[in-house]
């Protein structure tokens, strides 16, 4: 029987030899490294973040019974009383949870439009001129920067209590992410339609609109839905700072400690989480449907 | 001269919709709905302004409250030298809590995937509902996960991290589910194919595709999560959010402004390094 594999020369075989155990010993340095590096981390944010786990042992207990606790006590007997009863402010929270959609939904559009203006500006190749393109990068990125709630508190401040400043935070924020998300898909469109605009004598504005406009805007829109799938969430804990929506009436429950109607609102927002996740989701999938047409 | 004329006729929008009907007749059929739709979609919209309440003066008077305060913001100032060392120990409260909070859900958030993925477990039940269950916790703000560990643990960064680790645990669940039911099953069944087991199958098959993906993941999450880590001292979890808070309500504008402009260097900071990072390791998966 002969070799299948052919023996290398000695002295090549130990040249090679020798230099696979170098790169084999500089990639395990190179992990040993990393993972020393890891493990400082770890340890200092260990200590920075104050972890005690003897305090988390002691009172881990106490998480499921949360659960256990917000979890009304429905009984056999008076099935639909109980759950009457569980969800006695069912009109008033479906009110608020509709005032938490409309102000996703408002912030969500008038921060895709804020960012639509802006992303032309900021892209490379769509940009009017650097110093307009500079500005308007800087400010997208200081509006993403910023957290929603962050807006929320000063708003709260300048406009008063309730839904508006919510919706303005929101606007802020999303004007600032889409307009980030915005000007990538621009600077990924194909340039020839833009080209045969300008070659034929078209303005900058007849450029965006015939040459950019229709390869972007299926993006775009779904984009869009994306971050207002992220914008009921954050509407939802815009009431924490006053701001309106059910987060207000929540974080009141939580505090008081009124069990049973936490878990009721919990549900509520989660289902409509959901809700709102797969409907979105289904129209994305129908637009980029029209994408690839 | 008729080269022209023919071009004169073909520019007629009309002439072109009807030689190339193609084109057109997907918007044309669809116009009536999509009018439809855009008109609903505009007059919810409008009723939205409606209804949180509106109004020309409220705006200009808002907006020139806010003109106004972003001046009082000018220019920022800890206070004093203790003020500005208190926040930094808040800015790295919120980093540790970022980077504990990420890795450990990622650490726990890596068995669910698995037991989420269609490829990897078979058995829908579980499947199912694994999913459910990561949909739920997603479903929870990071703020309301935050605002029920601080009952469990009490306030402090301790019940952040904790918050943290909940509400990512969900969303690595179905990220690194949906990369492990991506991957190309040939290394899988290659793996398999000469005698490997299950385990060998996933260690040498699978996590190689993976590991780069998940490692991505990871990083855009711990970017997101300094950002959700500054605000979540605002239910009282930890971090520099409670001095942002406080210093908002006791209208503290320049110590305000300082915090902002704090976390804004230390976010871009870290997005600038994890970029780098993240494209070290998809330079890895490439090569």
């Amino acid at each position: 029987m002969s070799r299948a594999v052919q023996q290398l020369p000695k002295d090549q075989f130990e040249r090679l030899h020798v230099a696979y155990n170098q790169a084999l010993s500089s990639k395990n340095r190179m992990t040993a490294i990393g993972l020393f590096i890891l493990i400082l981390l770890l340890a200092s944010s260990f200590v920075g973040s104050e972890v005690d786990v003897h305090k988390f042992i002691r009172n881990i207990w106490r998480f499921p019974n949360y659960f256990y606790e917000i979890t009304p006590k429905l009984s056999i007997q008076n099935f639909f009383g109980d759950i009457a009863e569980w969800f006695w402010g069912i009109n008033k929270w479906l009110r608020q949870l509709g005032e938490t959609l409309l102000i996703a939904y408002v912030g969500t559009i008038t921060g895709a439009i804020i960012a639509f203006c802006l992303s032309f500006l900021s892209s490379r190749n769509m940009a009017i001129s650097k110093w307009s393109q500079i500005f308007s990068r800087r400010l997208l990125e200081f509006l993403r920067t910023v957290p929603e709630i962050v807006f929320a508190l000063i708003f709260v401040v300048s406009f008063g209590l309730g839904p508006l400043p919510g919706v303005l935070a929101l606007t802020f924020h999303t004007a600032g992410a889409l307009g980030k998300l915005f000007s990538e898909i621009i600077e990924n469109i194909d340039a020839k339609p833009v080209e045969g605009v300008r070659a034929s004598g078209g303005s900058w504005f007849h450029q965006v609109r015939y040459g950019a406009v229709p390869q972007v805007i299926a993006n775009f829109a779904s984009y869009s839905l994306l971050r207002f799938e992220i914008n009921v969430r954050g509407a939802a804990v815009m009431g924490f700072v006053g701001a309106g929506g059910i987060g207000q009436t929540l974080i009141e429950y939580i505090r008081k400690f009124y069990y049973s109607d936490v878990s009721a609102v919990l549900i509520l927002i989660i289902v409509t989480v959901m809700v709102i996740d797969t409907v979105t989701e289904k129209i994305r999938h129908a637009f980029i449907g029209t994408l690839e047409r | 001269m008729t080269t022209h004329r023919i071009f004169g006729e073909a520019l007629a929008g009309r002439d072109i919709a009807a030689r190339h009907p193609q084109f057109f007749q997907g918007v044309l059929k669809n116009n009536k709905t999509s009018f439809a739709i855009f008109t609903a979609a505009a007059l919810i919209y409008l009723f939205g302004w409606y209804s949180v309440g509106v109004s020309f003066d409220r705006l200009v008077g808002g907006f020139s409250k806010f003109g106004w305060i972003v001046g009082l913001m000018l220019p920022p100032n800890p206070g004093s030298l203790h003020l500005a060392w208190v926040f930094f120990h808040g800015l790295i409260e919120t980093l540790s809590m970022a980077f504990l909070g990420t890795f450990v859900a990622a650490c726990l958030a890596f068995p669910l995937g698995l037991l989420a993925a269609k490829n990897v477990v078979s058995n829908p039940v579980i499947h199912f509902l694994v999913r459910r269950f990561l949909d739920t916790i997603r479903g929870i703000d990071t703020l309301i996960w935050a605002l029920i560990w601080i009952g469990v643990v009490g306030l402090g960064p301790f019940a952040g991290v904790l918050a943290i680790i909940t509400s990512d645990l969900g969303a690595f669940g179905k990220l690194f589910s949906e990369a492990f039911e991506a991957v190309d099953s040939k290394p899988v069944e290659g793996v398999k194919a000469s005698g490997g087991s299950k385990l060998h199958a996933l260690r040498f098959g699978m996590l190689p595709q993976v590991i780069p993906v998940i490692a991505g993941q990871v990083l855009y999450y711990f970017e997101s999560n300094t950002r959700s880590a500054t605000i979540i001292g605002i239910v009282g979890a930890g971090g520099i959010g409670l001095y942002l808070t406080e210093t908002i309500r006791t209208l503290e504008w320049q110590q305000t402004s300082f915090i902002i402009i704090l976390v804004l260097i230390t976010v871009s900071l870290i997005d600038w390094l994890s970029g780098k990072l993240r494209l070290t390791i998809i330079g890895n998966q490439a090569r």
